[in-house]
Formats: C-alpha cells, sequence, structure tokens
C-alpha cells in the first residue's frame, strides 16, 4: 500500500495529509504539518514528550498510526497556547519554574490540560496519579505539580468569577 | 522507529473483519488499542502485512452489567473500565487492577480485549480473569466458541485463539466477597515483578471459597486452585495463608530478567501474594 491520504483535524483546522499507513501521527505532524511542539524522546512509549489531544484523550503519538486518527480531533501544544496568548498552564509552568530544558514540557502542558479538564479541582497526589505518563529529567516534578495546581486554582476562580 | 510497509483495513463490522482475516491467514492480524502491537512493530519483532483495525466494529464495544452478570466488550478501553460506575460497584477488583496498568495515556488507548489476547505474561488481565472464573468469547470463520480464561493461555504469546479468530467480548459473574490486586512493579508504569489477585468469601468467620491468580510470574498466568483450598474451610488466620501462599509459589516458574533473579522474585511473589490474602480477607 502506497501513500493514502487522510484527513484530520489539527488545533481546529481540517488537513489533507499524505502518509503511508506505517507512518506514526508524531511524525505526520512534526514533518508534514511542522508543527514541532511534540517532542519524541523516547520513541518507545514510556516518555510522555509526544502527547497530544485526540478526541479528549491524552495519547503518546509515537505510539498511533496517522491512519487510526483519520476523521478525528487533535490538539497540539499549539492548539492550547501561543506566545502573545498563553493558557493559563503555560502562563504557571513559567511562573513556578514548571520546566528546566523544556523538552518535556509541551506534553506535560496538552496532559496536564486532559488532566484538569476530566477533574478540575485536583488533589496534588491526583495531580501525580494523572501525570504518571510523563518523565521530566529536570525538574524533580515538584514545580510541574506546583504548577498544575496553580492552574487549576486559577481557572476554577476565572469560572467562578464568571459565574 | 519506523515499523515495516503494510496494508491498513478497517473494517466496519466482524464479517467484513473475518474475510479478510480469511484472505491473509497469517499475513493479517487485528490491532485495537495497538500500544502492544505498535510497539513490537516499531521493533520489528512483529511482521504484519496487512493489519485490520477494529475501532469501528460497534459490536466489540460497550460494557453491560445486568445483576452480577458482567459482559466486557473487546474493545473497552482500560480508561472505559475505570470510569464505568457499575463496574467498580460489582467487580471492585478490576476497577482496581485497571488502575495499576500502565499509564494515564495507555490506558485510554489500551483495550480489554488487546490486554487477555495479546498472551504477554506481563498483561495483567489475564491473571485477573483467571481469579473471576472469566469466559473469552471467540468468532472465527468457524462460528462462534467460549474458552475459559483458566484453559487460554498455552505459552508466552501461545493461547488457544486461532490466527483467523477475533475475541469479541468477556464475560464473567461478579464475585462476592472481598477482593484484592496487589501488584509490584519497579515504576509507575512498568509491568508486573510480581503481582496476585486474590477474592475471598467468608461466612461466620470461615473462608467458604478462595481465587488465587498470578501475573508475570510464569510465561503464562496462574491459578492455584491449591491455594484456594488451603483457605477454604480456615479462618484466614496467619497459618492458612501462609499454606496458601506455598500453595501459589509451588505452581509459578519465574525467570531471570531485568526485573531480578529468580530468588528474588519468588521472594517478592510470596509478599505480593500475602498481601493480596491478607487486604482480601479484611475485605470480605
Ligand atoms: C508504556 C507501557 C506500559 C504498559 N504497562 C502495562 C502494564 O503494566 N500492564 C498491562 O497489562 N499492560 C501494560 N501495557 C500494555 C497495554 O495495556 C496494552 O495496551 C495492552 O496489553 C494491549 O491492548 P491493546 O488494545 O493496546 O492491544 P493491541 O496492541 O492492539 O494488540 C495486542 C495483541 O492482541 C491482539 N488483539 C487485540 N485485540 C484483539 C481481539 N479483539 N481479538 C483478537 N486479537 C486481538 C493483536 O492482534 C495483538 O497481537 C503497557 C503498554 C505500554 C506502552
Ligand atoms: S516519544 Fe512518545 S512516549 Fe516518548
Ligand atoms: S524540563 Fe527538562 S525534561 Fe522536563
Amino acid at each position: 500500500m502506497g501513500k493514502q491520504h487522510y484527513q484530520i483535524n489539527v488545533n481546529g483546522e481540517a488537513k489533507d495529509v499524505l502518509a503511508e499507513p506505517r507512518e506514526l501521527l508524531i511524525h505526520t505532524l512534526r514533518e508534514q504539518l511542522e508543527l514541532t511542539g511534540p517532542h519524541i524522546g523516547c520513541e518507545t512509549s514510556h516518555c510522555g514528550a509526544c502527547t497530544v489531544d485526540i478526541d479528549g484523550k491524552s495519547v503518546k503519538s509515537c505510539t498511533v498510526f496517522t491512519a487510526q486518527v483519520a476523521g478525528k480531533d487533535i490538539t497540539t501544544i499549539e492548539g492550547l497556547g501561543s506566545p502573545d496568548g498563553m493558557h493559563v498552564l503555560q502562563e504557571k509552568f513559567r511562573e513556578h519554574h514548571g520546566l528546566q530544558c523544556g523538552y518535556c514540557t509541551p506534553g506535560m502542558i496538552t496532559r496536564a490540560h486532559r488532566l484538569l479538564q476530566e477533574n478540575p479541582s485536583p488533589t496534588e497526589e491526583e495531580v501525580r496519579f494523572g501525570m504518571a505518563g510523563n518523565l521530566c529529567r529536570c525538574t524533580g516534578y515538584q514545580n510541574i505539580v506546583k504548577s498544575i495546581l496553580a492552574a487549576a486554582a486559577e481557572m476554577n476562580a476565572a469560572k467562578e468569577a464568571a459565574e | 522507529m519506523i515499523p515495516a510497509a503494510f496494508e491498513y483495513h478497517r473494517p466496519a463490522d466482524i464479517p467484513a473483519a473475518l474475510a479478510i482475516l480469511d484472505e491473509h491467514g497469517d499475513d493479517a492480524r487485528v490491532i485495537a488499542g495497538g500500544h502492544s502491537l505498535i510497539p513490537m512493530m516499531k521493533l520489528r519483532m512483529a511482521d504484519i502485512e496487512h493489519l485490520i483495525d477494529l475501532q469501528d466494529i460497534s459490536e466489540l464495544q460497550g460494557i453491560t452489567v445486568s445483576g452480577a452478570e458482567v459482559t466486557i466488550g473487546a474493545m473497552t478501553t482500560q480508561h472505559d473500565l475505570i470510569n464505568n460506575a457499575d463496574v467498580a460497584r460489582v467487580a471492585p477488583i478490576m476497577h482496581e487492577a485497571a488502575l495499576q496498568i500502565a499509564d494515564p495515556q495507555v490506558r485510554y488507548m489500551g483495550t480489554v480485549g488487546g490486554n487477555v489476547a495479546n498472551g504477554d505474561p506481563g498483561n495483567d488481565m489475564p491473571g485477573l480473569m483467571q481469579c473471576l472464573g472469566a469466559t473469552f468469547h471467540l468468532v472465527g470463520s468457524g462460528g462462534e466458541r467460549a474458552v475459559a480464561a483458566r484453559d487460554y493461555y498455552e505459552a508466552a504469546y501461545m493461547t488457544d485463539r486461532e490466527d483467523d479468530e477475533i475475541l469479541t467480548k468477556i464475560t464473567f459473574t461478579a464475585p462476592e466477597g472481598g477482593y484484592a490486586y496487589e501488584k509490584q512493579k519497579r515504576k509507575i508504569g512498568d509491568y508486573a515483578t510480581a503481582a496476585c489477585a486474590a477474592i475471598v468469601q467468608m461466612d461466620g468467620g470461615t473462608c467458604t471459597s478462595a481465587s488465587i491468580a498470578m501475573t508475570n510470574l510464569s510465561d503464562t498466568p496462574i491459578f492455584s486452585e491449591e491455594a484456594g483450598e488451603a483457605l477454604v474451610g480456615t479462618a484466614c488466620d496467619k497459618a492458612a495463608i501462609e499454606a496458601a501462599v506455598a500453595a501459589a509459589t509451588g505452581a509459578i516458574d519465574p525467570a531471570e530478567d531485568n526485573r531480578g533473579p529468580v530468588d528474588f522474585k519468588m521472594h517478592v511473589a510470596a509478599t505480593i501474594i500475602r498481601r493480596a490474602i491478607e487486604r482480601a480477607v479484611s475485605r470480605a
């Protein structure tokens, strides 16, 4: 089977990509769509640096074929915030030093975003359990957990103020 | 790491999937969540010419709980299982075990059907299903059949399933009594160094039934009937539990690997089995 056309929705935009069935989503995102936020850390489904959101699930994009996600909605870190309009999680990671080298950060934030959608007021323990699929070699995790808890508090305060 | 080339099929129903399996025989393989298969394909340890994606087949989806009878469609993810309130209520051991599998991302994708069909001794669901006395339902060109989880596993990656068969669902009767799934792992997200599922029923201080099964301590999951028998009729006191642990560890045959040498694994296994039984008794 040669290259096939696959329709995927990435960060709200419909994309038509031409790929072999064996192409992994991370390669489509990085090499074809130039979305280099999702990183390749381990390539073996362990580190979570490649995490993206697919139809409301956090998925390691190095462990899914683009063919499998045809027709689905994909959100990468680029779809969550930008340098001029940062997501609350991005602001809190900056404020609380939730990153050092930053390699794990796109995956961390994309995963944390889904975690807070499912559980808007997590305990520290729930954050640690919910973030267990993302490895960081720099921070020791303390500040990542702090950043996520701070983002949850701010998002909840904003929601209350709006109500 | 890029797998070898393959043709991708996404059939809409079981007959269409079976037709593709039939046509390509050995060269075809079904894919569920892909979180065991894709890593193997990337390492080129699995060489597949025709990949049959089961995600569009609605008959393989869904959980039904009717009284104590539980049916779990093969394509149910571990995430779905954890979030199903009926399963948590009637079969809390399944909820407890699913939470100990891999990490959140893997649980969104990994399916119960893939976990039990895979045949990797490291998978947690097979031992659990043996403890529960579950039944696996298969369909192939020759029709449907049912196999007991306790008869399904033959060796690592060798199961009773024929190449042209699809696992459609798992059924079991939710057990009464106390339960525990205990797992020792090197880090979160890791396969078990040793794990044990235990279900214990007590009546007036006496054990009336007990079921003990173990994960990753042989090249298949191990159900130890003797371990259960060592508890039945006793008060599950220290001596009875030690007899059950001895029976269970007598049934396993762990291999040395990067999780440790055999002596260490036997030691960890005994500790984990003991904990599982004690916790099940405390909840009975
Ligand atoms: C980092 C990481 C950590 C993990 N840790 C654990 C762990 O701690 N415990 C654990 O149990 N698992 C663990 N897993 C494995 C994970 O749970 C898998 O998802 C699961 O074992 C297989 O399910 P799947 O849906 O992904 O199956 P797939 O990978 O799609 O398939 C696995 C095999 O089963 C076959 N198959 C799948 N569905 C069917 C069906 N319906 N009928 C017939 N054959 C079928 C496939 O052909 C293939 O051979 C881990 C995986 C990763 C990547
Ligand atoms: S690169 Fe995908 S999990 Fe590490
Ligand atoms: S900040 Fe460097 S790996 Fe996490």
